[in-house]
């Protein structure tokens, strides 16, 4: 398979890169400042991880593309990321469950690539897996006080639980480029995930006291630039001044 | 972000006489520049002035938040994107630091954040004018951090400990922003035409509101003689505001723009530069609540507060379940 190294980290920089962009729409507006603080820590984390991630893809595809280029000078169809990441932020609720859910699987993504057979890749989870895992204990935090807050907190976590379980299962999808390089021993199966994956899960509802988990019908067709409605809309609004000057340098 | 003294004192008559030596040995403290500490005795004024004066600053950090964050999903790249994304997030710690510091002494959060969505606190005038292009937000962190900072680095060595313990904290961070700021202008000053004229025009529109900042000028500065005593308050508003002149004018002219004043030059003698009429009218119309964005940027907190009670109220919840569990 060609430049499956390079779909591979473009993937998992566009993960990054289009979570960072919404969390990055709460600032300045969440319930307390300790929360703005926090939410604005994640996002950070995850633009940094895309500038690694993105960085490296453009070298390994080796036609002089750069970070920039792929963040600002690609339009839907050329983005890869999962389809969990570009949904609105909702209420807090729905943003928590979302977080919770997407770092609680790259938590687990990141541990094994940190093993990955590519150093570049290595290295990069290895750094990001010890945010990742704060990310993931935070929104897990969020999902037991919310979960087992007060009655309208409950039904707010169920519903942003609910608005995102169809996007469970594009996460532990595997494509021909994830099967190519899982051969070769550079990226992840994300099938062994899945066992860890439902447990934690399974374990922060229950001390939640929210009700076990009835997986939808998964919705998929990100890896393959077939997204929501949503990703062009986040990408008019991000892409918007180098598109508009693409002759300067900020 | 910065203060001066906006509000009036709403400071009611003392009822109680406070005693005297205990007025002295403050007096005398404060003027050997010692720190004042929570349970230190303290006028009952001094506390409330003080009390005023940091929940402004904490507000104005808070208020900040917006103009600059009306830029983060549309940073030109992603660089930028993180150095304003962590700016932005310094300010929330800013306000939360403030908060804290006023809360040592006696003001609840609840009572403060309620003042500032009421109208009866205020802010910095200079958050209610829009950000309208990128070279705004580098104009913000040079122009408007730098007044900061100017204002804050006295106020390190101010009276009252928690607050010149804050304050230190802050001004680090504030001059870091500040060569952000700077940098992200230099760069665009070296590149097209149009962001030329972005940055061009973005000083155009912050010069006077940041020189602004500093508050009245001195002789319609009614409380400055007894904040001076105090040492909540270190120099003259119109003091800071030369300093501040004769810093930017050479960083406004390395970027090779102008300074929209046809009246400022050097003044040999002085040694200082000599600077136009500020707009008083102006300013106070701001202050007044008359800001162009004065209105967008009090419905996006008051939002923010109402729409996260939920929030709030499960956090509470949840916790006062938890300790009942933890103590059975």
């Amino acid at each position: 398979m060609e430049n499956a190294l390079f779909s591979y980290a473009l993937r998992l920089g566009d993960d990054s890169l289009v979570l960072g962009q919404r969390l990055s729409e709460w600032c300045g507006h969440a319930p307390a400042v300790e929360v703005d603080l926090s939410l604005a820590n994640i996002g950070l984390d995850l633009i940094g991880q895309a500038q690694l991630f993105l960085g490296y893809a453009g070298e390994v595809e080796g036609k002089g593309r750069s970070d920039d280029r792929l963040a600002f000078h690609r339009d839907v169809m050329a983005w890869t990321n999962c389809l969990m990441v570009e949904q609105p932020n909702g209420d807090f609720a729905r943003t928590m469950a979302r977080q919770f859910l997407f770092s609680t699987w790259q938590k687990a993504l990141f541990d094994g690539l940190a093993a990955s057979k590519d150093a570049r890749l290595a290295e990069i989870a290895a750094k990001a897996v010890k945010e990742v895992t704060y990310h993931a204990e935070l929104a897990g935090d969020w999902v037991i006080r919310l979960g087992d807050g007060t009655e309208e907190s409950r039904r707010r976590m169920i519903d942003g639980l609910d608005w995102h379980w169809r996007f469970v299962e594009e996460l532990f999808q595997a494509d021909a480029v994830v099967e190519t390089l899982v051969a070769e021993g550079v990226a992840v199966d994300p099938a062994g995930l899945r066992p860890g994956f439902d447990a934690r899960v399974a374990a922060v509802l229950a001390e939640a006291g929210l009700p076990e988990m009835q997986l939808p019908r998964g919705v998929v067709g990100g890896r393959k630039g077939h997204h929501s409605e949503h990703l062009g809309h986040i990408l008019a609004v991000m892409q918007h001044i180098p598109r508009t000057y693409p002759d300067a340098v900020w | 972000m910065y203060t001066t003294e906006l509000q009036k004192s709403d400071s009611k008559p003392v009822a109680i006489k406070e005693p005297q030596e205990l007025i002295d040995a403050f007096e005398a403290r404060v003027a050997a520049d010692a720190f004042i500490e929570p349970k230190d005795w303290m006028p009952d004024a001094y506390r409330r002035t003080l009390i005023r004066q940091i929940s402004q600053h904490a507000h104005s950090e808070i208020v900040g938040m917006l103009p600059e964050g009306n830029w983060i999903t549309r940073a030109p790249s992603l660089k930028r994107k993180t150095i304003l994304l962590a700016k932005v997030q310094d300010e929330a710690g800013h306000g939360l630091y403030l908060y804290s510091a006023a809360e040592t002494l006696g003001a609840s959060r609840e009572e403060m954040i309620d003042a500032l969505h009421s109208g009866k606190a205020k802010y910095s005038t200079i958050f209610n004018y829009p950000t309208l292009t990128w070279a705004d937000i580098g104009a913000i962190g040079w122009l408007v951090d730098g007044a900061a900072i100017m204002n804050q680095v006295p106020l390190q060595r101010t009276s009252y400990g928690p607050y010149a313990r804050a304050m230190v904290r802050v001004c680090k961070e504030e001059s870091f922003h500040q060569r952000q700021g700077y940098d992200a202008l230099i760069v665009m000053s070296n590149g097209t035409d149009e962001q030329k004229a972005m940055v061009q025009d973005a000083i155009d529109r912050w010069w006077w509101p940041a020189i602004m900042m500093f508050g009245p000028p001195d002789d319609n500065s009614p409380n400055s003689a007894q904040s001076i005593r105090w040492r909540i308050k270190r120099e003259t508003n119109d003091e800071l505001r030369q300093k501040f002149i004769d810093a930017t004018v050479p960083q406004v002219h390395l970027l090779g723009m102008k300074v929209p004043d046809p009246d400022l030059k050097w003044n040999e003698e002085r040694g200082h530069y000599d600077y136009g009429a500020l707009d008083w009218d102006e300013f106070y119309a701001v202050v007044r609540g008359e800001g162009p964005t004065a209105k967008e940027r009090m419905e996006a907190r008051r939002k923010a507060w109402d729409d996260g009670a939920w929030v709030r109220e499960a956090a509470d919840a949840h916790e006062a379940r938890r300790r009942l569990k933890a103590a059975a």
